[in-house]
């Protein structure tokens, strides 16, 4: 559990991170959004302190962040920025094993941990390994910043605009990828970005910020239904928020039983993507499938429709 | 590629071959004597000038690269910063004193000999190596910069594993330009009686025997082309993966 308590930072007199106070269950994926300047980047440097607070504090797990010798607690949170800053002058498994270098960590273990999180990030090893940043993909780049973040097995992970640098198509692949290493670490993570539409996709909470302030910090299903603020409103885009909401329930919980006709789409796509479907196609209703491809029922227009709103 | 090392052995083989038996390019040097001058310069075996000349440049050298980089490491760090501008006006002024006049003006204190001529090619030596080392150790990226500190480095870590390897490839830069400096700059050391291949040149010089000068100069010539090219070389290997792609 990581608590923020009226943390606060001020530069020659102006405050750029106003009185925040947020707290982040183990496990939990929480999304800083908010426009440029508004104080993300200060307030996720704030928890591992590369930035000091000029007031309030952190904790983690109930132990105040000012009683761990910075660089000591900075090997215990992982972080990954915009932009990778992997070592051009390492290769990819030196690149990785960074911090058990500096826990001292043994070779063996060490070298089992790069290929294990090579692996994870589906790259071969054998392959990637001893090849230098400057021999990879910006996405390939990007997975191995996520993975030296992850080297230490770390509780906490601090990622700022991680998929800031990436094309659209590699970015979209790149965050269902974190989503999933992180369901299956259990990693807690803090993630900054502009992006609402990333923040909603990712999100177990939200945090939206403008000019120093935390306006709401809430589930995107509450953020959506009921900005705070008509500034979090606008960030949410008034005409799409029909659509946000729909992209936040999955398929499987409308699941009717009853045949339509034409392609089937998956349990697990959300409700805006079967409205897309059954309007794209001009059907009222779209058979469902799981995983394995066997027919669960259908999903009609209607109930998309009806779910579009709030509900009462 | 192929080219480049077959001149480069080539220009060591013959350089070798020279040193060891000048005689045997007496035929070369004959024309450019007159009066039965002798060919070949042979007070001082022009191996023995080579060497001292070659360990005259390499010790101004080595401590020039000391204090320089360590003075850039200094003053870029937060403690030393204040000193930046004024380290930078002192190196300047090293450089902006001709050679011939630190010699003059360094006989007097430390008499005839090699110790002038060391005293001369190290002062001259300062400012390149420490202006290419300041450059490679603050124009390391802010996102490796960050990442560094951000994963939990020391300052010292920083310093060792980030900062360090990726100045190296400008810092030996430096160090190039320096050596290169020195070579041609300690022939003026005989000027003062220190042992270097500015002996024949001078002797050349006072008898009118171009044979000599030219032998002088030709050997100065390939050392410093094969420093310049043996430390680009290795420039190039410590750079080789600093290319971002
Ligand atoms: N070291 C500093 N000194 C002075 N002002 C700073 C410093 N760091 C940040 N600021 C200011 O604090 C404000 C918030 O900066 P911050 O980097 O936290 O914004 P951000 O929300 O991350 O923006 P972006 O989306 O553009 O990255 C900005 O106005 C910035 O200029
Ligand atoms: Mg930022």
């Amino acid at each position: 559990m990581i608590e923020i308590e009226h943390l606060s930072k001020t530069y020659d007199g102006r405050t750029v991170v106003d009185d925040v106070s947020m707290r982040i269950a183990d496990g939990e994926l929480v999304v800083v959004v908010g426009t440029s300047g508004s104080g993300k980047t200060t307030l996720l440097r704030m928890i591992n302190r590369l930035v000091e607070p000029s007031a309030g504090k952190v904790s983690i797990d109930g132990v105040d962040c000012r009683a761990i010798a910075p660089h000591l607690l900075r090997r215990q949170i992982g972080y990954a920025i915009q932009g990778h800053g992997l070592f051009p002058h390492r290769t990819v498994s030196q690149n990785i094993a960074t911090v058990p270098g500096l826990l001292g960590w043994d070779k063996a273990k060490i070298s089992a941990r790069v290929d294990e999180l090579l692996s994870l990030f589906q790259l071969d090893p054998a392959e990637f390994r001893d090849r230098y940043p400057g021999q990879l993909s910006g996405g390939q780049q990007q997975r191995i910043g996520v993975a030296r973040a992850l080297a230490a097995a770390p509780k906490l992970l601090l990622m700022d605009e991680p998929f800031g640098a990436l094309d659209p198509i590699i970015r979209a692949r790149a965050q269902l990828d974190l989503r999933d290493i992180q369901r299956r670490l259990g990693t807690t993570i803090v993630l900054v970005t502009h992006d609402m539409n990333e923040a909603i996709l990712l999100g177990d909470r939200i945090a939206v910020m403008d000019q120093a302030r935390l306006l709401q910090y809430d589930t995107p299903r509450k953020i959506v239904v009921s900005p705070a603020t008509a500034f979090v409103g606008e960030l949410l885009g008034s005409g799409e928020r029909p659509f946000r909401l729909l992209a936040l329930q999955p398929v499987r919980d409308f699941v009717e039983p009853g045949m339509a006709e034409g392609q089937p789409i998956d349990a697990n796509s959300s409700l805006r993507d079967a409205l897309e479907e059954a309007l794209w196609s001009g059907r009222k209703a779209v058979p469902v499938r799981d995983a394995s491809g066997a027919l669960l029922g259908r999903v009609t227009l209607e109930t998309a429709i009806r779910q579009a709103a709030p509900q009462r | 590629m192929k080219l480049g090392l077959v001149f480069r052995i080539g220009t060591i083989m013959l350089l070798a071959v020279f040193l060891l038996q000048p005689d045997w390019f007496a035929f070369v040097f004959a024309p450019m004597t007159k009066n039965g001058q002798p060919a070949i310069y042979v007070q001082n075996s022009l191996l023995s000038l080579t060497i001292s000349h070659l360990l005259i440049v390499f010790a101004a050298t080595l401590a020039a690269s000391a204090v320089a980089i360590g003075l850039a490491i200094a003053v870029t760090r937060p403690i030393g910063r204040e000193f930046l501008p004024l380290s930078r006006t002192i190196a300047n002024a090293g450089q902006t004193f001709p050679p011939v006049a630190v010699l003059a003006l360094a006989v007097p204190v430390l008499g005839f000999g090699t110790e002038p001529t060391l005293l001369a090619l190290f002062l001259y030596g300062l400012l390149p190596i420490f202006e290419n080392a300041l450059t490679g150790l603050t124009t390391v990226p802010p996102q490796v910069e960050e990442a560094a500190r951000g994963m939990g480095m020391t300052d010292r870590e920083r310093l060792w594993q980030v900062e360090l390897p990726l100045a190296l490839p400008l810092i030996l830069a430096g160090v190039r330009i320096s050596a290169v400096i020195a070579i041609a700059t300690a022939a003026i050391g005989s000027t003062v009686a220190a042992s270097t291949l500015g002996e024949a040149i001078i002797a050349g010089l006072i008898n009118s025997n171009l044979a000599f000068v030219a032998q002088g100069a030709l050997v100065i010539s390939a050392l410093a082309i094969l420093i310049h090219d043996g430390i680009g070389a290795l420039e190039r290997r410590v750079g080789r993966h600093l290319i971002q792609g």
